[in-house]
């Protein structure tokens, strides 16, 4: 009981001044709920790292799976930090500077999702050094790791100074200076941060595009980047921040407060839904100019659709239900201020990019391409399920307690007032 | 993979990919080292007074 009268009182030491937060007893029971499923899939990681990837629904007609795309799903929902970076920091956009904290809180747990998810794909992860000491550097894969890693980098630099900014910390002078003098040179790490963030986007799309022996993925393209390269690109800006925007309403729900500006979400969703636009245009015209180029060569249109689950209902739920609704929403203000309806337009629109890299990865290997070729299909196991759920239960932990001890929400406290 | 290892290749490729990814890493080691030694400056030179207005 002692112990547990001395690390409350640390507890609200910690916490920043003029802030409100629930008890210390609220939060460790919140904590302690979020830890079971989080256990379940620690067994299922302990159990693919123990017994090895037959513990699993993968074989070798689905090499990639849900891990995978999952991956390249949770990096397209990250891009919500780089490119809110950039349009605060190199745009200039100042309204920003309330979100932006959060969006890298977001961005660090989408990444070390993805790599902690690729650290079990990977089966040995005492080998994952092996990419970059042994890089094929041809390979876009390669790119990916390379540019994954060092963006976390970035995104942990980011991240630096909302730990220097804690109550306690923030008293001593070297702390507070560094803090002050990294802000300072954020343009320059957010600059990084998009070359990096261009480059892994573009190159996961590349991996699908460069597929010449399956003309479902395969495009041509501009120099060594196939068209994929570029749509994976736009469609991870335009949905990155709307996943931000998904995050901060959930966190104001559990808070039960306001922590960001009207006007600051509504520049985040009008941005999001024009890039959401273009994006829907661009790959219409790309869907549209292969089913030409792809017809022409012997692989005709409905071949890509004739094997069930994976019918046209696929393309159809990818760019309408889950595209044009959600462009539709967040295009016009009016929607866009209906509170619900915008929410509506994030889930969707995030749902609709988890859906493209399903499509991507695990469709393109559906569909038969030679004559001899039996359709075969892939559903996950719960150890796959379990393995990538972890990262979602860390993902609320992690969030949680930065919520609880840094400053990432500035205007909080004019929300909010004591 | 460094320049002296025995898979490295002189070749374009090699010099692109590796240097872009060497000279992030060093840009981004810069930028900590340079805020650290200004931090450290501030504070043993008492410079550390307007630091709180983010």
């Amino acid at each position: 009981m002692r112990f547990f009268t001395k690390f409350s009182e640390l507890d609200s030491t910690l916490i920043p001044k003029g802030v409100k937060r629930c008890s210390f007893q609220c939060f460790l029971v919140w904590i302690g709920i979020l830890h079971i499923p989080l256990m379940v899939g620690v067994v299922a990681t302990l159990m693919c790292w123990g017994l090895a990837l037959n513990v699993t629904y993968l074989n070798n007609n689905f090499p990639f799976g849900l891990w995978i795309a999952a991956d390249l799903g949770i990096i397209a929902l990250g891009a919500g930090a780089f490119f809110t970076g950039f349009l605060r920091y190199i745009v200039k956009i100042d309204e920003l500077k309330s979100i932006v904290n959060f969006a890298v809180v977001v961005g660090v747990i989408c990444y070390a999702a993805a790599q902690g998810i690729l650290g079990v794909d990977i089966g040995q992860p005492l080998r994952g050094w092996f990419i970059f000491w042994h890089a094929n550097v041809h390979s876009m894969l390669t790119e990916v790791a390379f540019c994954i890693t060092c963006y976390f980098m970035v995104l942990c630099i980011e991240y630096l100074p909302l730990i220097l900014e804690n109550r306690q910390i923030n008293k001593f002078g070297f702390p507070r200076g560094f803090a002050h003098h990294l802000h300072e040179a954020m343009p320059t790490i957010a600059a990084i941060g998009v070359f990096l963030s261009f480059f892994h986007q573009g190159s996961l799309g590349g991996v699908p595009g460069v597929l010449y022996g399956r003309p479902f993925a395969f495009r041509e393209g501009f120099l060594v980047w196939p068209w994929t390269f570029f749509l994976f690109i736009l469609s991870a800006i335009a949905c990155g921040p709307c996943f931000t925007i998904l995050i901060t309403k959930i966190t104001e729900f559990c808070a039960r407060k306001k922590l960001v500006k009207k006007n600051v979400i509504d520049i985040l969703a009008r941005i999001s839904g024009r890039m959401l636009v273009l994006y829907l245009v661009l790959k219409t015209i790309d869907t549209l100019y292969w089913v030409k180029v792809a017809g022409d060569v012997g692989a005709p249109f409905g071949s890509f659709y004739a094997n069930q689950p994976y019918g046209i209902w696929v393309l159809i739920t990818e760019l309408g239900i889950l595209g044009v609704i959600p462009a539709i929403i967040l295009l016009s203000k009016k929607t866009r201020q209906n509170e619900p309806l915008l929410i509506l337009a994030c889930l969707l629109n995030c749902s609709g990019i988890f859906m493209n890299r399903w499509i991507m990865t695990v469709q393109t290997l559906v569909v038969p391409v030679m004559s001899f070729d039996k359709f075969v299909s892939y559903h996950p196991n719960w150890v796959e399920y379990a393995s990538t759920l972890l990262w979602l239960w860390l993902g609320a932990i992690f969030i949680s307690i930065t919520y609880r001890y840094l400053p990432i929400f500035p205007q909080e406290k004019e929300l909010n007032p004591l | 993979m460094f320049p002296f290892a025995f898979e490295w290749v002189n070749d374009a490729s090699h010099f692109v990919f590796m240097g872009s990814v060497y000279s992030v890493l060093v840009l981004l080691m810069i930028i900590l080292h340079y805020c650290g030694i200004r931090a450290l400056l501030d504070w043993l030179c008492k410079k550390d007074q307007g630091h709180n207005n983010h």
